[in-house]
């Protein structure tokens, strides 16, 4: 049982995360509980605090809004956290299509499914194509065009609001990535992962490599969901330095020698 | 028999390049083509009804951020947040008067919860004793119409159900009597709509008593027309002050109009020539 904790303990620390912010928004519009308010795209936290979603604001911006304070400084707050400190950490401990695509990764593994399917190829920079044609649907359209299609919103809204047919935006993620694409929506076609991988260029929390320790086993790039950033792996210590990565832990968890950690980034190049 | 050699192409990495960014441009359009037409087809919704003090609808839908915080805020659940499937532009705030009107909260905790500004704390303000208060009256949510048809006070029953749910009652919506000729001694009390005073809030249209309700809220845009600056009301000196300084140039030029009457309506193809 203490292994089983030990080897899932940043899965658990994630899904405790997700399930969490779910419980409080749910709470704010079932109950009227007043820790957090809101959605994913913009809340209120303890009644003071404005927090939103900086891609959307920026969506916004293109489509020629002009808006409020609360709105501005609550994307300023979200922005600067994850660019600072957390990293791509939206992606894994707050998104709650994250565990949809979880479930379909895992899945995959289970089923032998990389070894036995007809591959469907796409490219990891779709993402940054979508930032790109996101911005520029937006002016065209004068809305946020990402937010009137986001498939995390609709589940987010729809666990705290009421699915309606948001079920079969979620029901069509799932089986992209367990049949078409492995990690296709987070790893290849979602602009939001996409512009938090670009703002997490300098994050302060990275997962570290200790080459000596490393074995080659290679089971940390089977659970990587993004798994061009752990190219180090074996060849030199150091930080995963890839905006890419979403500090998910899965990495470290799988490893049996200690070659992974978590830890606070290494500014200074020691390399002369 | 072919003796010339046949020279393949050299793919350079330029080639290579650039083949690929043609493709990735070119996908981006053939994807950015159906996202712009659902999109397009997703933002059209024109009856529908919005939180007061919100926007007028492209700006809205510009600034809503679907945060639902608006509909958290409303103390009657009138407010319900666009499912998919709803057909209405999804994630954003809408009501339904004749399942849940707006009960016009005085306070109206609805709008200053919005953090983007999509819902206007201005547009519900009003200035008293120099300080800015929040007066739910000044909203315009859309507005009430009657259908006469299918409303029973036309018929002479004395119904006044939407008269007295009126919150503005006999300003927003007002009697007016008629003598009832077919009895010879009733009269009719019909209700009447003042659109410079009905704030859309639905109370009406969930009060009325027939099958499907006689006076339902509409948005502006939709129920009302506008008569353009080119009338003048002659019994009104106001509007007759109008009239002062403006130009009697003719401006019109048509086929039509440089004739006189007796040459162009004996000619049936000036007549009907456009």
């Amino acid at each position: 049982m203490n292994n089983f904790i030990r080897k899932h303990r940043f899965l658990m620390l994630r899904r405790v995360s997700q399930l969490t912010l779910l419980v409080l928004y749910f709470s704010a519009n079932a109950y009227g509980l007043g820790i957090l308010k809101g959605t994913l795209s913009s809340s209120l936290l303890l009644n003071t605090i404005p927090l939103s979603d900086p891609f959307a604001v920026m969506q916004m911006f293109a489509a020629g809004a002009v808006l409020s304070m609360d709105v501005l400084i609550g994307a300023l707050i979200v922005l600067l956290f994850y660019m600072t400190i957390g990293g791509r950490a939206f992606c894994s401990w707050v998104c709650p299509i994250n565990m949809i695509t979880d479930l379909a990764n895992w899945l995959r593994r289970v089923l032998y499914l990389d070894k036995t399917e007809k591959k469907v190829w796409l490219g990891r920079s779709v993402r940054y194509w979508m930032i790109g044609l996101t911005l520029i649907l937006s002016v065209i359209t004068n809305v946020a065009a990402f937010e009137i299609v986001s498939p995390i919103s609709m589940l987010h809204r729809g666990l705290v609001f009421g699915m309606g047919m948001g079920f079969a935006a979620v029901l069509s993620i799932f089986l992209f990535d367990l049949f078409a694409v492995k990690n296709g929506w987070c790893g290849h076609i979602c602009p939001l992962g996409g512009f938090y991988s670009v703002a997490s260029k300098l994050s302060i929390i990275r997962v570290k490599h200790n080459q000596p320790n490393c074995t080659l086993c290679m089971k940390c790039k089977d659970v990587c969901p993004e798994k061009q950033i752990l190219s180090i792996i074996g060849k030199e210590s150091g930080d995963v330095k890839s905006g890419e990565c979403t500090n998910c832990g899965r990495c470290i968890e799988v490893c049996d020698d200690d070659a992974l950690s978590i830890g606070v980034r290494d500014y200074i190049n020691k390399n002369g | 028999m072919n003796n010339q050699k046949t020279k393949k192409p050299v793919i350079t990495q330029r080639r290579k390049f650039l083949s690929t960014m043609a493709q990735s441009v070119g996908l981006s359009a053939l994807g950015g083509m159906v996202w712009t037409g659902y999109v397009e087809e997703a933002k059209s919704a024109p009856l529908i009804l919005r939180p007061p003090g919100a926007q007028p609808e492209a700006d809205f839908l510009r600034m809503c951020i679907k945060c639902g915080q608006c509909a958290i805020a409303c103390p009657f659940d009138t407010l319900l947040m666009a499912k998919p499937g709803d057909h209405k532009p999804m994630g954003t705030p809408y009501f339904i008067p004749r399942d849940v009107p707006c009960y016009m909260c005085t306070d109206i905790p609805c709008v200053p919860v919005c953090p983007t500004g999509a819902l206007d704390e201005e547009s519900v303000s009003s200035i008293e004793e120099g300080q800015k208060v929040l007066d739910i009256n000044k909203s315009r949510m859309g507005l009430a119409v009657v259908d006469e048809e299918s409303c029973i006070a036309f018929w002479g029953i004395q119904c006044d159900a939407c008269y007295r749910a009126c919150p503005l009652l006999g300003e927003a919506i007002f009697l007016e009597y008629k003598r009832n000729d077919r009895t010879g001694k009733h009269a009719f009390l019909i209700p009447r709509v003042n659109g410079d005073i009905c704030t859309g809030c639905g109370l009406c249209e969930h009060a009325c008593v027939t099958k499907k309700a006689a006076i339902f809220i509409l948005p502006r845009e939709v129920a009302q027309g506008e008569v353009g600056g080119h009338y003048i009301k002659g019994w009104d000196e106001n509007d007759e002050k109008r009239l002062e300084g403006v130009s009697t140039d003719v401006t019109t030029h048509t086929k039509r109009s440089d004739l006189v009457p007796q040459d162009y309506l004996n000619s049936s193809e000036v007549l009907f020539d456009e």
